[in-house]
């Protein structure tokens, strides 16, 4: 990178540095999160009501909380849980007023399109009410969502001027995506490959549905057009370089800005992290999905997840 | 009022109040616009005729627009009940209040004068004491005062510049006579709205100020930056400034990230600083770095727990000690509030004509001292039109307002007062100015006063215009934020 010789040395607060990764991952969230309810929403529809919605709480790990408030899960129940209700940490309600406030935070930094869109975008989350969650509604909303965060996404690329902040910003997101992804294959793996032996019919179903979750069916038909395979899909979603919410792609894009923080700003003590990343990065190989995928994945997910959570710690450790 | 009512006859009717303005009526108010009595401002005619073009519905059209961009961008202030937060905007009234060149100019020198006075009588007290010595201003008003600080005592600061941001609240009487009516000399606000009401003018008025020659307010964060730069400590060639907030649950906060912003530094909190080997650093990702100065947004006793308030979290441990120590600057100074205080803004005029042996540029409110015999005696005859304050409360506390108060609180008063003299200063009651104002029933006259904000490092300078605060209740002089005030963007013509 060129620099300027003749330039400030800004400095970054070492609290705004965790504002940035936060702020990226609770918008990254409420995209995700918008993106299951969507699928779960139109997938649910053909097949039984109950267990298919509760997949949601499943995914994010929330069944006891979900249970404390809600006997059964239906699409109201799962609409209220995330879509309305303050008192639930993972809803899209606590996701944007968190976001918010580290925008907030943060709003000397970021760019003054940013604040404006997140306050706006806010303002739309916060009016959500039973009203908007209804059947006829439900689809709507998740749309908002998605196109708030994504608008969102599309305003920090083109305004958000690219210094450390920058960095930092960009590892929260793919981290995010890395972990959103394991997720969302853990608990659909999980459920799936027992039943291999299913119709096809059901199959492809659930399939269709996981690989939309991820925003990646047609890239994945147009890469497989013959059908599923788990351990494909499994490559697909974890070692896959070109699709764009692969655990592979996400983990070497943090990789990358680590590094450009130490060369261009002298960021120093990240060897923790740079190894783990490297570590983690080398499982995320065809060869190794396929093994892995073919006796059981979910030991490997869960590895992934608690390394993914460690990374996040040893960026806070060491910049923080 | 008007002198030689005839021979302008002509000239005033350009400036009679047409199509919008249309029943607007100042009565015995002086109007910021019509301005009864004074020179024509060609400036003020075109506005007033292009005002006066513009469609109602299209004004309200205008308000509605602003009033949601304002939202939008969340140029609001947090107001915390229970448990919920709401956000509220600070009414923004469209039609602006235009200064003309002379005007500005009375202004402009006006605060630069009581700028200076204030800082050669803060350097004077809290070192030779020169003006309680000759019985200028009593030794007990200033030594025990609550906003005088023991710990200045002696303490150099750089260019004898303690009210680096100054703000001057300034109305108009029904003369069209300026008049002070305080000093903000701690950590005044409301520079930021200047700023944004100008820019909320450009993109819903654009058309009424095509061709004026408005003087423009970008200058401030450039300015504000240079003297914070000036005030570091000397061997420091690119120094670190930073802007101190008290964090996101401040009031004030939407300001705090303006002027971080414009002036292109950190804005940090207590925690995000240290004191480390007798000098202060900001925690960052590269580690500690050096800061130099801090334009500190919290009062003095939060500012550092080892100094002042040893609860507050807000501060740093160790500040004062790096100040005292010339390590980094602090902006404003510690210890500035006994110059802003009641007290003491009624010896304002005798300070200017002690420490520079001039007029006062910008006359006070009309003050009685109490303390004084002839004062005295006349505060006692015309109680009942005058204001009577106490000078040691705040907060309105035990303020005596002659035309609202009955025979009974008058007498009441009366004993008190002569009890103790001393303690009191009195006022006339006040006739604010107007301004043509967007209200329910059309434009009407509503009351404004103005802050314009004056920077000094080494120098003094003064942002063209101010904060323009306008008493949006008919009849109310009360222009406060927290009052039902709004404020209007101010014009300073070239």
């Amino acid at each position: 990178m060129d620099i300027n010789p003749n330039r400030h040395t800004a400095y970054l607060i070492a609290r705004h540095a965790e504002g940035t990764i936060w702020l990226a991952r609770y918008m990254e969230r409420i995209e995700n999160l918008a993106r299951i309810l969507d699928v779960t929403n139109t997938f649910a529809r053909d097949a039984d009501d109950s267990r298919n919605w509760l997949s949601v709480p499943r995914i994010n790990g929330d069944l006891v909380e979900f249970h404390k408030r809600h006997q059964i899960a239906t699409q109201r129940t799962v609409g209220e849980f995330y879509l309305l209700d303050t008192t639930n940490e993972t809803s899209v309600q606590s996701f944007i007023i968190a976001a918010r406030e580290n925008a907030r935070t943060l709003r000397a930094l970021i760019s003054t399109e940013m604040w404006l869109q997140i306050n706006v975008f806010y303002g739309h989350i916060r009016a959500l009410d039973a009203a908007s969650i209804v059947p006829e509604h439900f689809t709507a909303v998740c749309n908002m969502l998605k196109d708030g965060a994504q608008s969102h996404t599309g305003i920090t690329e083109g305004t958000f001027y690219r210094d450390q902040a920058w960095h930092f910003y960009m590892i929260g997101r793919y981290l995010e995506r890395a972990d959103q992804t394991t997720r969302l294959l853990d608990t659909r793996f999980h459920s799936l490959v027992p039943r291999e032996d299913a119709s096809d019919n059901i199959d492809a179903g659930q399939w269709n549905a996981l690989l939309r979750a991820a925003a990646g069916y047609h890239a994945y038909r147009r890469e497989h057009p013959n059908g599923y395979h788990p351990q494909e899909v499994a490559c697909f979603l974890l070692a896959n370089r070109a699709f764009p919410r692969s655990v592979g792609l996400n983990l070497g894009r943090v990789e990358r800005h680590l590094t450009q923080l130490r060369t261009s700003y002298g960021l120093r003590g990240m060897s923790a992290a740079l190894e783990r990343l490297d570590q983690l990065n080398a499982t995320m190989t065809y060869q190794n999905v396929t093994e892995l995928a073919s006796r059981d994945l979910s030991p490997f997910l869960d590895f992934v997840q608690r390394e993914i959570g460690g990374l996040h710690q040893d960026i806070v450790e060491t910049f923080i | 009022m008007p002198v030689g009512a005839a021979s302008q006859s002509q000239s005033q009717s350009q400036l009679q109040p047409h199509g919008t303005m249309q029943g607007y009526d100042p009565n015995s108010f002086f109007c910021e616009m019509l301005r009864p009595g004074q020179p024509q401002h060609p400036t003020l005619t075109l506005l007033l005729s292009r005002l006066a073009a513009l469609p109602i519905s299209s004004l309200r059209q205008r308000a509605a627009d602003a009033e949601r961009d304002l939202l939008e961008r969340g140029i609001t202030f947090t107001v915390y009940s229970d448990a919920t937060a709401i956000d509220r905007i600070l009414p923004f009234d469209l039609i602006p209040r235009v200064i003309t060149p002379s005007e500005w100019n009375q202004i402009e020198t006006g605060v630069v004068q009581r700028v200076r006075a204030l800082n050669m009588f803060l350097r004077d007290i809290y070192h030779e004491r020169k003006i309680l010595a000759d019985k200028i201003v009593p030794e007990a008003l200033v030594l025990k005062n609550a906003g005088y600080c023991e710990a200045m005592v002696g303490f150099n600061v750089p260019y004898n510049t303690y009210v680096h941001v100054c703000g001057t609240d300034i109305v108009r009487d029904e003369t069209g006579e300026f008049r002070v009516l305080e000093d903000n000399a701690r950590t005044p606000s409301g520079v930021a709205y200047v700023v944004e009401n100008r820019h909320m003018s450009l993109r819903v008025m654009s058309d009424l100020m095509t061709g004026l020659r408005v003087r423009g307010v970008e200058e401030y964060g450039l300015r504000l930056h240079n003297a914070m730069a000036e005030i570091a400590p000397a061997a420091v060639s690119d120094p670190q400034v930073v802007v101190l907030s008290p964090g996101i649950f401040n009031s004030a906060y939407f300001e705090h990230v303006f002027l971080a912003r414009e002036m292109g530094v950190p804005l940090v909190e207590g925690r995000d600083l240290t004191v480390e080997g007798g000098k202060v650093w900001m925690r960052t990702t590269a580690g500690l770095a050096a800061v130099h100065t801090i334009y500190r947004r919290i009062g003095d006793d939060f500012l550092d727990p080892d100094a002042f308030n040893p609860d507050s979290m807000l501060g740093v441990r160790g500040l004062i000690d790096c100040w005292r120590h010339g390590t980094v600057a602090i902006a404003n100074a510690v210890g500035t509030g006994v110059a802003d205080d009641k007290a003491i803004y009624a010896y304002m005029p005798r300070i200017i004509r002690y420490y520079l042996s001039e007029e006062p540029i910008l006359k006070n409110v009309e003050t009685r001292i109490c303390a004084e015999p002839e004062s005295l005696a006349y505060t006692l005859d015309h109680l009942a039109e005058l204001v009577t304050k106490p000078v040691a409360e705040s907060g309105g506390y035990g303020i005596l307002i002659g035309p609202h108060a009955s025979k009974q609180q008058l007498e009441d008063f009366r004993v008190l007062l002569k009890a103790d003299p001393s303690n009191y200063i009195s006022q006339p009651t006040l006739k604010l100015s107007v301004s043509p104002t967007l209200c329910d029933d059309g434009v009407r006259p509503r009351h404004i006063d103005l802050r314009p904000f004056a920077v000094t490092g080494k120098e003094t300078w003064v942002l063209p215009g101010g904060l323009t605060r306008v008493a949006l209740k008919q009849g109310t002089l009360v222009v406060n934020s927290s009052q039902g005030g709004g404020t209007k963007d101010t014009w300073v013509l070239a």
